[in-house]
């Protein structure tokens, strides 16, 4: 009786992970009929680029939403909820304001760099979903090296940002920019060396291969401490609170989106929300098992990680203060760097040994040390509460 | 191939995607540029000086030890894919070399180069 229920429930995940890649099986089919099957599969790759991206952005229309909506139950208020009801219209109210708002472009600007810097932003945030396993066997291109090409087009975004802050020809946009350039060259490194440890473990860098490697233990088990460096690398990276300094509304007023308005400013907005839920989706494919999970079909189980970890960093935003400059600075080379060094070692240490018990235990050495040494150097700091100035 | 194939387009229809809503904007909204209005921004001051300036990067050392790292992992990559099959050689052999870059840091450290000044 169980057995029969066990199969049943495996053949309904099977037909539903199956479904989508067989719409398109049909789809691909009807177009051969009267078309060269070169252009059968531009036609298929473009569809299928286009619905990833509309699901993506509607996703960060709602993201905008659910942002405030946390963010206002976190302060004890309601958040929006006048337009439609629980004010699920409210991302398209915020839409059409975008679309008629009046655009100002700073007399001293360079229109050239002005105007091109939000498209640099906006495209590469959404590059990254390019290489992303979103379900079984739902990939848009399995690249051999698709977790160097996420973590190249990642931070891309960043010469966008010091193209908008130079630009401006603003000085609060030039120094957002430029404490984006900070904030990249030092949470690049422990991202990228946190992002080893799942690669040791799965010994393949094709974002599938990474998630198929999960299918026994997710890797968050074996990796707590990689997990934790890359997310907090990847909530630096996303410029989100409490790193986001390049545009700090108190300090200097919008960073370097600050003469930015209408759809250009709706295209930073965009692009910072999409790298939220992408750096959410790498974080959920390395760590979480991306679309492993049972019962439910792959894209089901990839999406609740995403909405997980997104959700995470609504909380971070209604939570925590900003850091400040030397502080942000001194955490990512003096505790993450050294860490995520640490963490290689044990990996690499602990699988020589035996696959998965060693590395569980060493997991478990890793976090402790990781726990100390953050506590030391949160003691330090805090016994040198003034910055010092040169 | 056809993968990079998907990226080229996924690039071209991203940057379309990005583009779409600024020419849209372009023809809805009003345009009435005016003097002030385009003015640069100072929190309703007039501006002093120009942002054009020779701007005193402070983490131009941090930049350097980041293209050193950077270069590190570029290495390390490869090593992390083939290291089931290489075993612990590879692990000592890439530790000293690890090690030779953590001195590094421990120098730049002590010479207060991770201080933010």
């Amino acid at each position: 009786m169980i057995q029969a229920v066990v199969e049943l429930s495996h053949q309904i995940q099977a037909f539903l992970d199956n479904l989508i890649p067989l719409i398109v099986a049909l789809l691909g089919d009807l177009l051969a009929a009267f078309l060269p099957s070169w252009a059968v599969t531009l036609i298929l790759m473009v569809l299928g680029i286009v619905t990833l991206s509309t699901i993506v952005l509607v996703g960060f229309m709602y993201t905008t939403l659910a942002e405030r909506k946390v963010v206002g139950r976190i302060q004890d208020r309601l958040g929006p909820n006048r337009v439609g009801p629980f004010g699920l219209l409210q991302p398209i109210a915020d839409m059409i304001k975008m679309f008629t708002k009046e655009d100002i472009t700073p007399r001293g600007a360079d229109r050239l760099t002005f105007n091109l810097a939000p498209v640099v932003v906006a495209a590469a945030a959404l590059l990254i979903f390019a290489a992303i396993p979103v379900g079984r066997g739902l990939i848009g291109a399995d690249l051999s090296v698709g977790l160097l090409y996420i973590l190249a087009v990642s931070s891309v975004s960043v010469i966008g940002i010091l193209m908008a802050g130079w630009g401006s020809r603003n000085k609060y946009a030039l120094l957002g920019a430029m404490r984006a350039g900070a904030q990249l060259v030092s949470y690049e490194i422990p991202m990228v060396l946190a992002a080893i440890g799942p690669l040791l473990l799965a010994g393949t860098m094709s974002m599938n291969g990474i998630v198929e490697a999960q299918g026994v233990v997710w890797f968050i088990l074996l990796q707590p401490l990689g997990f934790l460096i890359f997310f907090i690398a990847g909530v630096s990276e996303a410029n989100r609170t409490p790193f986001d300094l390049p545009e700090a509304e108190s300090e200097i007023v919008a960073g370097y989106h600050v003469e930015y308005s209408g759809m250009k400013f709706g295209l930073f907005q965009m692009a910072e929300f999409i790298s939220t839920i992408g750096i959410s989706a790498i974080a959920a494919t390395l760590f979480l098992g991306g679309w492993q999970g049972p019962l439910l079909p792959g894209y089901v189980w990839f999406t609740a990680k995403t909405v997980l970890l997104v959700f995470v960093f609504l909380w971070l935003r209604g939570t925590l203060p900003r850091l400040r400059v030397d502080q942000l600075m001194g955490f990512a080379w003096k505790a993450l760097v050294p860490l995520a060094l640490l963490n290689i070692l044990i990996t690499g240490l602990t699988m020589v040994v035996h696959p998965i018990w060693a590395v569980l235990v060493g997991s478990l050495v890793a976090l402790v040390l990781a726990g100390t040494t953050i506590h030391l150097y949160a003691e330090a700091v805090r016994r040198r509460t003034r910055p010092r100035f040169a | 191939m056809e993968d990079w194939l998907y990226v080229g387009l996924y690039a071209l229809i991203a940057v379309i995607l990005a583009t779409v809503p600024l020419l849209v904007a372009w023809i809805l909204r009003p345009k009435k540029p005016g003097r002030v209005k385009q003015s640069t921004y100072e929190c309703g001051l007039e501006t002093i000086g120009d942002a054009w300036i020779q701007f005193r990067v402070q983490y131009y050392v941090f930049a350097l030890i980041f293209v050193i790292f950077d270069l590190e992992v570029v290495f390390l990559f490869p090593w992390a894919v083939a290291y089931r099959q290489l075993g612990l050689f590879a692990l000592v052999e890439m530790f000293i070399f690890i090690g030779l870059l953590v001195v590094g840091l421990l120098y730049a450290w002590r010479k207060g180069a991770l201080e933010w000044v």
